[in-house]
């Protein structure tokens, strides 16, 4: 009994100092304890630490973990990874303590007579088989679909997408990235031809002004943060944060400016009309390199299902625009953007100082938008035209919210629309596909089907009848999951789960998979600065916990397509990795062999020559630039880049007098989006147990609410009850509230709004219409 | 029998003095951070009267800027 106490004693004493360190790193994003990270270590322990990168955000920050005995017992941050040289946040910090979890998914799980029984997996996964031929033998090859992840890695991308499009031949893929970074992608498609950022993480070294657009860094990217901080500290760069919400970020922040939400469309266009106004526009840089255009406007919002949407672009030109932003003086946007004149002008300056460099940075604010892509489109314009572009310190940079969004999603091609190289529609890209793969050009469908809201439509209308979910958690993270969860538990349709934990999505399935945590097999992951980063096996999976790739091959195996998938159990990654980098051979996009992988803590794709190309378009830096100029947007079949004229619109549901606040979501630096895997790490849970909503002080005011007064937030759609906030994490504006996601047991994805950007398709998860009451 | 954790801010250049400091009290443990001039604490004391008589001590350290607490727990000891 003594020893038992002591035990407890000694336990919540750890809880305790883990939990001040948790604080900390909330106060003080990157913020390191390093003895910590030793302390748990036996003194005569004799350590075998393995490089990877880290299994949470985009950052991709590389990880150092201590194994012994079969058994990870310490992360640390790894010194020589360029990205976050040996800082962790505290998710990363943490990360090892959930895969311990006590309900861990070990074993497969089958559904019989409405009880889960415990399957061996092998048994499962002939389920899985026999239910996915059957479907599409009696329904069609359209009825079943997958749905995978950003946080899938690239190995088991490529096999979902050589399985779906080249072995099954449906183009039923999709992923959650669609829910993150679909507007990123159309944006840079739609100006340069080419995904991804030109730039680095270098530019953070350089730049003299960071400008986050509807980015809370500080919480969400809390080791670039802290490296701008440090710039800040050192080089006196200056962050400028603007956003509809005061957060951790705008207080270290030199000036935070706050807008109404959607009006960053028109506060863009006014820093474009200024820069223009007071002859700012880099004219050398803008007649050499760009075109201008204009598309199709009142788009719609996707709203309705089976809306289809396609821009039909036309050139314009420099005159033609000017005209266009004389709607978007600073005098006439000021008055519905709620920025004052001086902000704006102030904006419109830095970026117009031809001796200052400028990094923007975003993530989910510009792209869960329903003019995602234009207002990525936008912030290009403001770089374009100054010519501030692809050059150390200067540029436009999306970042990323999963740790291989880019490397997965978006490289190998985990969407309906996409190839490993390029798009379905386009015949040379299905050739080249079907090549590598050695499957009949025919095979592969020309046309994309569902994206990822339209996808859960379909299953909801009964016209998918078989999906397959992997490593995300699409009940919790999908808008309007009022309508989608009841539509996912028909029994029209027949649902696969793999996880590594239960989630409310596995509480659905019909069959659970149990998978491999990532440290519990090979990989490769792609971060926000297209660095492809390589990591072994450290320890082995529980039960019959099994990669995801190893499960698709072995269905696909029992579906009769065994000799497309003639890879090895032991080394399935190196074989698939290698079939892989084919399809992105040459100067563009060529991916660095496995070998230099496996010494590099990470390598950034271009990579020519033994080498990495840290600022794409720039001939200095990037040797695929064949033009003879200084810069070569090679994207674009004639070398330039597009100058949109995007318009201000807004958005389809707004405050009104039954529902008179606007609803902004988001995420905690305590918890990775859906918490399946941070609310099982105890020191994250307790330091933020449950979700809330976030008023302003005299909305909560007006309406008799104090901190931690139970609130009713409806939409209608659907409604959800939380602890007020007020004045704590953040601070909305006036007529808004805040509410993360994290939080399984208060979903507040009930209440969303599932209308998306007509082009990219990505949900807004920033902007719908509630009421609150107290209860 | 609370335990208690805090945030100790030092003052600008003096942590590794206010660790000292803190380590040489035995109901203390604590771990620097590495880039920050901030400590995280830990206080295990018997009772409320000695958990007092503790901070008093504690906030008398010169080479302490600020202490502000995490979290606050009360554990039987046996």
């Amino acid at each position: 009994m003594y020893r038992s106490v002591t035990n407890r004693r000694s336990f919540i004493k750890k809880m305790a100092m883990l939990s001040a360190m948790t604080a900390a790193a909330s106060m003080f994003p990157g913020i390191v304890f390093a003895s910590e990270q030793e302390k748990n270590i036996p003194e005569d322990a004799n350590l075998d630490w393995k490089k990877g990168p880290c299994r949470f955000c985009g950052v991709g920050c590389g990880i150092l973990v201590g194994t012994e005995n079969g058994k990870a017992v310490a992360v640390k941050g790894d010194p020589q990874s360029s990205v976050n040289k040996g800082l962790l946040c505290v998710k990363g910090y943490h990360q090892i303590m959930c895969i311990q979890s006590k309900d861990r998914l070990t074993h497969a799980l089958v559904k019989r007579n409405g009880r889960y029984v415990k399957t061996p997996l092998s048994e499962a996964l002939d389920i899985v088989a026999d239910k996915m031929k059957s479907t599409i033998d009696t329904h069609g090859k359209d009825a079943v679909a997958m749905y995978t992840s950003g946080q899938s890695t690239i190995p088991e991308g490529y096999v979902a997408s050589k399985f779906m499009k080249g072995a099954i031949g449906t183009n039923n893929l999709d992923c959650n990235a669609r829910l993150c970074m679909a507007s990123a992608v159309a944006g840079f498609l739609t100006t340069f031809g080419a995904d991804e950022p030109m730039g680095c993480y270098e530019d953070i070294d350089h730049a003299d002004y960071f400008v986050t657009w509807g980015n809370n860094m500080a919480e969400m990217h809390p080791v670039l943060f802290s490296r701008m901080l440090e710039q800040k500290g050192t080089r006196g760069a200056k962050i400028i944060d603007f956003a509809t919400r005061t957060t951790r970020s705008s207080t270290a922040s030199d000036k935070s400016i706050l807008f109404e939400p959607q009006t960053d469309l028109a506060v863009a266009n006014a820093i474009c009309y200024e820069i223009i106004k007071n002859n700012w526009v880099n004219t050398s840089f803008v007649e050499k390199h760009c075109n201008f255009s204009k598309g199709i406007t009142n788009m719609g919002y996707g709203l309705e299902d089976n809306y289809t949407f396609a821009d039909k672009p036309e050139p314009i030109d420099f005159e033609a625009y000017k005209e266009f932003l004389k709607d978007y003086s600073p005098e006439k946007v000021s008055k519905y953007s709620k920025v004052s004149v001086k902000d704006i002008k102030y904006l419109a300056a830095i970026y117009g100082d031809p001796n200052k460099k400028v990094v923007s940075y975003w993530c989910m604010g510009m792209n869960q938008h329903t003019r995602g892509t234009w207002i990525n489109n936008l912030v290009y314009n403001i770089h374009l035209l100054t010519g501030k572009i692809s050059q150390p310190g200067n540029g436009p940079f999306s970042l990323t919210g999963q740790p291989s969004a880019c490397g997965t999603a978006r490289e190998v091609g985990t969407f309906t629309h996409k190839l490993p190289k390029g798009v379905v529609t386009n015949e040379k890209n299905r050739r080249l596909a079907a090549k590598i793969w050695k499957v009949p050009y025919e095979r592969i469908p020309s046309k994309p089907t569902y994206h990822a809201t339209e996808m859960f439509r379909a299953v909801d209308r009964g016209d998918i009848k078989f999906i397959w979910t992997q490593a995300t958690n699409p009940l919790v993270s999908l808008p309007k999951t009022s309508r989608y969860r009841p539509g996912m538990q028909k029994d029209s349709c027949f649902v696969v789960v793999s996880d590594v934990f239960p989630t409310p999505t596995s509480d659905v399935a019909d069959v659970i998979l149990p998978a491999a945590w990532h440290i519990e097999k090979s990989g490769l992951y792609g971060n926000s600065e297209r660095r492809t980063q390589h990591w072994d096996k450290m320890v082995e999976a529980p039960g019959e916990a099994t990669e995801d790739a190893w499960m698709f091959i072995e269905v696909a195996r029992r579906m009769g397509y065994g000799d497309l998938f003639p890879y090895s159990k032991e080394n399935h990654v190196e074989e698939i990795y290698n079939e892989y980098r084919q399809f992105h051979e040459g100067p563009k996009h060529g991916m660095a062999p496995l070998e230099v992988l496996k010494k590099e803590s990470g390598v950034i794709w271009p990579y020519v020559k033994g080498k990495s190309t840290q600022w794409r378009f720039n001939s200095t830096y990037d040797p695929a630039c064949s033009n003879g100029e200084d810069f070569h947007f090679y994207g674009k079949p004639d070398g330039k880049a597009v100058i949109w004229q995007r318009p201000f619109e807004e958005a389809p549901e707004k405050p009104d007098q039954e529902y008179p606040f606007w609803l902004n979501t988001g995420r905690v630096v305590e918890h990775w989006h859906t918490g399946s895997m941070t609310r099982r790490i105890p020191v994250l849970h307790q330091a933020m147990p449950h979700a809330y909503v976030e008023f302003h002080p005299e909305d909560a005011k007006s309406y008799g609410i104090r901190n931690g007064d139970q609130v009713k937030v409806s939409s209608k759609r659907g409604s959800c009850v939380l602890p007020a906030s007020i004045n704590e994490r953040g601070l909305p504006t006036k007529g808004q509230v805040f509410v993360p996601f994290f939080d399984e047991n208060m979903l507040i994805n009930d209440v969303t709004l599932d209308a998306f950007c007509p082009i990219s398709k990505e949900p807004d998860y920033k902007k719908c219409a509630v009421k609150v009451e107290k209860v | 029998m609370p335990i208690k954790s805090y945030l100790a801010h030092a003052i600008t250049g003096k942590k590794t003095e206010l660790m000292h400091a803190l380590k040489s009290m035995e109901q203390c443990e604590v771990v620097p951070a590495e880039n920050q001039d901030v400590l995280a604490l830990v206080t295990d004391t018997a009772n409320e009267q000695e958990d007092e008589l503790l901070k008093e001590k504690i906030e008398a350290i010169e080479s302490l800027k600020l202490l502000s607490l995490v979290s606050g727990f009360n554990a039987p000891q046996k």
